[in-house]
């Protein structure tokens, strides 16, 4: 499909353009969010692997609701937290399709916890994308199961309480005991430099799908400004200084590898 | 001729600076333009210093940005 | 035709499969484990997915991808299992996407127990789910009906892209009868889905949700699904009637009831009281129009349930006044005897 763009100056060739998977709606996150990132790190792998036409994104509930909006594929509106069993409804149903569920904190790791470590138990042959910014964004800023302690939020006025609440739940670590998945691996969009690895990591997922290897989940640490509080570049910052110290970067699980 | 260009999306882009602080080359800032949505947009301040490294298109988080770069003949040329 | 003899929960299995079944998801649970088993054992040999789910909730989310996905699918519970399926059910009934549920009722409410009842009528036919929904709610009393009724089942859901269900009861689930089945439905006789999610191959993406912010096109969205329960509420309404043409009484009772219901009548006719019978089958639709009808000559409609009067209240809508309206019912699992219903029937039709 044709992708409406500036007509290329002369002299010069194009370096970067959006991903032809991305359509050309416009996004709906807030300024500085880091959604709009691995949404078309997302694009630019569906794109590199030829899969426009057999993918199926599983939309979750939270800022990214709107997700079907933003691609060229197939989607499925899935209730909250559901995301990964009704993506191996899909896959089962239709093991051709390429299936990805792309998940806030509060779908994947609070209300949707049961539904994320069974498929990831099962080895399910999908590809979770996990977006991990500390807080239910599009409700109003409350407490995330991944919230750092002492973090304000709308339901933590003086900052969260670990002994009221609990501590930021690591799901990536704990998926990564399970016999189950083929790769769990966390990264940052924060910089060039992470948004480039992410950029590997999330292609790799969705190889993995397509070389049968089963379940790949991408965590992101992301920032969420508005909540924050905070311009998106100290954002950026506090996402580096603060939220990596208790959700550190790297792969936590290949199979063979 | 600058070695890069890019080409910012006014409708598209939300004004967060994210290029402005990422661009290596402090190419971008802020047009003091506001788009239809009411936000400040970038643009480039200082074309002549654009290498085409697309750090900018990297960091955009609204997809914003598209990149040029002079094609290897028109290089030489330049040089 | 095969005949087969089977219980009432491996005949609903047999003819879902049958039907073109390709994915059934479940958790288990009492009084309908034989359901679960023989999908266990037979789907996956013959071309179709069996997969246990770790919760209902996953399991009719699984049901919601798979029919996404365009093919049949089903899963099987009993009532507490469904209450946790309800979030799922809306999700299906807004996406319109077809689907078949079972619930083979226990007694309730919370854990209750696994004897055979009906409380959850209202949650069945009058969305147990949150938002404007109807299920085609289907309610067989003889094991050879549960076989006929999932067929229907899967071919109304498909036809009218709501989901369906099977609502029956512990007792119909044990039941062993001989049942003739059809041979399995030709695939290609199945509709075709181009609203389904397969790949977006030369033509735009499709989308299956249940979601708009604009409140002017979620009405539109709803409107649709108001024509659509209005046209199978027009074509769609099924019951069975029993000596309802000279009848004083009229018992109105359904599934498991229903089947009792015909010894009630038989006996009361033998002791020389006119007993007739209206069974639902439909539960939703309800048969409002064929009770109405009768309720303008019987002077006496008795409803029967396993519940503490649920489809008693959509009965009272159909006579409108017209004709006395009694109820008797029994709770807890507890399954009247023919002999305890006719007291019943006697003391109404003389009183």
């Amino acid at each position: 499909m044709p992708q409406a763009s500036t007509q290329v100056p002369e002299g010069y060739v194009k370096a970067f353009f959006r991903p032809r998977s991305l359509s050309d709606a416009k996004y709906t996150y807030c300024p500085g969010c880091h959604h709009g990132i691995v949404g078309r790190l997302i694009a630019e792998a569906i794109d590199e692997l030829g899969i426009q036409d057999r993918t199926v994104g599983i939309a979750p509930v939270g800022c990214a609701v709107f997700l079907y909006q933003f691609y060229r594929v197939d989607f499925v509106q899935a209730a909250h937290g559901r995301a990964c069993a009704v993506a191996t409804g899909i896959k089962r149903a239709n093991p051709e399709l390429v299936v990805f569920s792309y998940q806030g904190d509060g779908d994947l790791a609070a209300i949707g916890t049961a539904e994320t470590v069974h498929a990831a138990n099962r080895g399910e042959n999908i590809t979770v994308i996990f977006v991990n910014n500390q807080v239910y964004g599009m409700t109003g800023g409350e407490m995330a199961p991944t919230t750092l302690p002492g973090q304000r939020t709308t339901t933590t006025p003086e900052g969260r309480d670990v002994r009221l609440t609990g501590y930021p739940l690591r799901i990536s670590e704990m998926l990564a005991q399970l016999d189950g998945p083929a790769y769990i691996t966390r990264q940052s969009v924060h910089d060039v430099r992470h948004i480039q690895m992410a950029r590997r990591a999330i292609l790799k997922a969705f190889r993995n799908q397509l070389e049968g290897k089963g379940f790949s989940l991408v965590e992101i640490v992301a920032a969420c400004p508005t909540n924050l509080k905070l311009p998106p570049p100290q954002a950026n910052r506090w996402v580096a200084e603060n939220a990596l110290k208790y959700f550190p970067l790297g792969d936590l699980k290949v199979k063979g590898g | 001729m600058p070695k890069g260009l890019v080409v910012i999306d006014k409708d598209r882009c939300k004004g967060c600076g994210l290029c402005i602080g990422a661009c290596p080359f402090e190419v971008l800032d802020f047009s003091g333009e506001y788009n239809s949505a009411g936000y400040n947009v970038a643009h480039m301040a200082h074309p002549e210093r654009c290498t085409g490294c697309a750090i900018c298109a990297q960091v955009c988080p609204d997809v914003a940005i598209e990149v040029y770069r002079l094609q290897p003949d028109k290089l030489k040329e330049g040089a | 035709m095969t005949r087969m003899l089977l219980r009432g929960n491996e005949a609903i299995a047999e003819a879902a499969i049958r039907s073109g079944l390709k994915c059934y998801f479940c958790y288990p649970i009492t009084p309908q484990g034989e359901l679960v088993e023989y999908m266990a054992r037979e789907l996956p040999k013959r071309g179709g997915v069996f997969l246990q789910a770790e919760s209902e909730v996953a399991a009719i989310n699984m049901v919601y991808g798979a029919a996404a996905a365009g093919v049949r699918t089903m899963t099987s519970s009993s009532s507490p299992g469904i209450s946790l399926k309800q979030e799922g059910i809306s999700y299906l009934a807004g996406a319109r996407l077809p689907a078949v549920i079972v619930n083979m009722m226990r007694g309730g409410p919370g854990l209750g127990n696994i004897a055979p009842a009906q409380g959850d009528y209202f949650q069945a036919t009058k969305g147990g789910g949150h938002g404007d929904y109807h299920l085609i709610v289907l309610a067989p009393s003889t094991v050879p009906e549960a076989a006929q009724l999932v067929m229907l089942a899967f071919e109304l859901s498909d036809r009218y892209r709501v989901p369906a269900m099977i609502l029956a009861d512990g007792m119909l689930g044990q039941m062993m009868e001989p049942v003739e089945l059809p041979p399995p439905v030709d695939p290609k006789g199945i509709p075709q889905r181009p609203w389904a999610v397969t790949g977006a191959k030369g033509r735009p993406p499709n989308v299956i949700l249940s979601f708009d912010l604009e409140p002017q096109r979620l009405k539109e969205m709803n409107l649709v699904l108001q024509e659509t329960y209005r046209e199978i509420e027009r074509n769609e309404v099924r019951w069975e009637e029993m000596a309802t043409d000279d009848a004083q009484i009229l018992i109105v009772a359904y599934g498991t009831m229903g089947r009792i219901a015909k010894t009630v009548v038989r006996r009361a006719r033998k002791e020389g009281i006119r007993a007739g019978l209206l069974r639902p089958i439909t539960l939703w639709p309800f048969p409002y129009e064929p009770i109405r009808r009768l309720s303008e000559r019987v002077p006496t409609v008795l409803t029967v349930e396993l519940s503490a009067g649920q489809m008693w209240e959509d009965v009272r809508l159909a006579v409108e006044g017209r004709a006395k309206t009694p109820f008797y019912g029994e709770l807890g699992g507890v399954v009247p005897t023919p002999k305890e219903i006719l007291s019943e029937v006697k003391r109404h039709a003389t009183g």
